[in-house]
């Protein structure tokens, strides 16, 4: 790299390689041979609009890398600057400052002819499918390559392939108005793919689905993740979404990057406020009755409420817990999944011994004292 | 009625369709045009020019403004360049397809700015060039409504048809005045205006079921 500061950024080889490492192993045949192209590079991305209210800041000095068949989610709440952060990727907007740099060119100063030829290298999809009412399904895949000048046999042959690839063979000749919203999304795919690009760029993809149908959709993205090797740049504001599929979050916050970095480690250790509050639909709050019971000071005869988070290599170990902590221990509250081969989650423990929370905290767990209760009893 | 009215009559009502036909083709010919352009030179459309979409915005309302029973008269020497006469059938279709024209694009403009702006960055990020977005985009999913807006025109257009006269183009509105009013002929005036009612009511029939068909998909 050559001493550009990425905001809270790691090597991108490094991402490259994780990505790769947790990627489910493919029981097909692996793809025939791995893409190079397909890195993004943010460098110091910045937006302002001019309104009425005067200077928007959408985005602030984002700076941020995403290597080849990576699957990347942007996360945020509504405004943080998520869409104009995606869409400078195909320039359907211009930064204010900074560059966007794909396979290292900088897309700043393609004339029409090399915007043209970017796009077609990038396919995109949209929270609302945005596909033509006056087409049917074949004619809507098949317009990409229509409009570069691929001959008719060849155009049909990748139309029918890419309709294979989403499952819609038989939807061929339907005006989209006919398609449920799932299969709609699923024609917005293969048209992003029949030009057989490089990256995807998914505009809230899932966010107009309902859950089953963002499943299906998901699974879709990351099949074709697999086989065609592509790097897929995604933003929602669903924390599921990413945790279903993506390998590294970045989470805006207001134009800028609060926090990024593989996801267990997001999800099991969030550093920043806002990607507590993303998470927060994800995670239990404390049972009410306990609530209602908890005090802040120890009081006789009152058990250390105790949250321990998990993000890591290894799941907790039961056994070394209870004897760190020295007495008795409940276990009120757990929930814990595998993302990427780690162990993420967290626990609820009521212990007897007040001192428990520094010993649990020596054998290296994330504790976090919530208060203390009395017994019920 | 005599032989020779019903004769006169056959002459009107294709003189009308002929009138209404050739300068409804003019309209859409240049309409369309001219709507796509105060559709995407806007500040923010694909071709933006603002200067000149408020420029050609004010002569299209000029046009509007007028009415065309004064067109009709203002236009004389202008008619009087294009078709080398200010008499007769040709005489009228000048001024009607001048009048028709800014008429039908400004309602094309209106279906034109319903395409949502999704499917114009859909296109665009698929590699469209400009032209493309034209041609794939805006007019294919605007068509159902530039129909609708078609079949207004036209009627308004066959009403207007009948000031024609002023001109000696003749026509149906012609014929009702000469004979149904002037020379007091009621059953003239009465087979007129059912021949224009039936003239309106077919015109209004195929468009709507045109625009039936094309929303159907």
């Amino acid at each position: 790299m050559d001493g550009l500061a990425f905001v809270g950024l790691h090597d991108a080889e490094a991402w490259a390689a994780r990505a790769a490492a947790s990627r489910p192993v493919a029981a097909a045949p692996a793809p025939a041979a791995p893409r190079t192209g397909g890195t993004v590079r943010f460098e110091g991305v910045s937006k302002t609009y001019q309104s009425a209210g005067g200077e928007v800041r959408a985005l602030e000095d984002i700076s941020l890398a995403v290597p080849a068949g990576a699957i990347v989610g942007i996360i945020g709440r509504s405004g943080a600057g998520k869409s104009s952060l995606l869409r400078t990727v195909n320039r359907l907007e211009e930064p204010t400052s900074g560059r966007v740099l794909i396979d290292g060119e900088p897309i700043a100063g393609l004339g029409t002819d090399g915007l043209v030829a970017l796009r077609r290298r990038i396919g995109m999809i949209f929270q609302h499918f945005n596909l033509l009412s006056a087409k049917t399904v074949r004619q809507n895949v098949a317009l990409p390559l229509r409009v570069a000048g691929v001959d008719r046999a060849e155009t049909a042959r990748r139309v029918e392939e890419a309709l294979r690839l989403v499952g819609l063979e038989g939807k061929a000749d339907s005006y989209p108005s006919r398609l449920s919203g799932g299969q709609k999304q699923r024609v917005g795919i293969a048209r992003a793919l029949v030009s057989d690009p490089e990256i995807l760029l998914c505009d809230e993809a899932t966010s107009a689905l309902d859950p089953e149908t963002t499943l299906s959709i998901l699974g879709l993205l990351r099949d074709i993740n697999r086989r065609l090797g592509l790097t897929i740049i995604l933003i929602t504001h669903e924390m599921s979404v990413i945790r279903e599929i993506c390998s590294e979050v970045v989470v805006l916050e207001a134009g800028r990057v609060a926090e990024t970095g593989p996801v267990w480690r997001v999800f099991g250790a969030p550093e920043h406020p806002a990607t507590r509050a993303l998470l927060a639909p994800l995670t239990r709050a404390l049972p009410e009755d306990l609530a209602g019971r908890v005090t802040p000071h120890p009081v006789p005869g009152a058990w250390a409420l105790l949250r321990i988070a998990l993000a890591g290599r290894e799941a907790p170990d039961l056994s070394a817990l209870v004897a760190a902590a020295g007495g008795p221990v409940r276990l009120l509250q757990a929930e814990i999944d595998r993302i990427q081969g780690h162990a993420v989650g967290r626990m609820l423990v009521a212990a007897e011994r007040p001192e428990a929370e520094a010993r649990l905290r020596a054998i290296g767990l994330n504790v976090e004292g919530i208060g203390h209760v009395a017994a019920d009893d | 009625m005599s032989p020779q009215m019903i004769d006169r009559l056959w002459q009107a009502a294709f003189d009308t369709l002929f009138m209404v036909g050739v300068s409804a083709s003019v309209a859409v010919t240049a309409g369309i045009p001219l709507a796509l352009f105060l559709v995407t030179s806007g500040a923010t459309g694909i071709f933006p020019a603002p200067r000149a979409n408020r420029a050609v915005g004010i002569v299209v309302n000029g046009f509007r403004a007028v009415p065309f029973i004064v067109l009709l008269v203002a236009l004389i020497p202008f008619t009087r360049l294009v078709v080398g006469t200010t008499i007769g059938v040709w005489a009228a279709i000048v001024p009607l397809a001048v009048s028709a024209t800014p008429f039908f694009a400004r309602i094309a403009e209106v279906s034109l700015r319903e395409v949502d702006p999704g499917l114009i960055e859909a296109a665009q990020s698929i590699g469209c060039r400009r032209r493309h977005i034209l041609l794939h985009v805006l007019l294919p999913e605007a068509l159902p409504g530039i129909v609708g807006g078609l079949t207004i025109t036209l009627v308004s257009m066959i009403g207007a048809s009948a000031v024609a006269g002023a001109v000696g183009a003749g026509g149906l509105g012609d014929v009702a005045i000469r004979y149904g009013y002037q020379r007091f002929d009621t059953t003239v005036m009465t087979v007129v205006i059912a021949i224009l009612i039936a003239l309106v009511c077919l015109v209004q029939f195929a468009g709507d079921s045109a625009v039936r068909r094309l929303r159907a998909r």
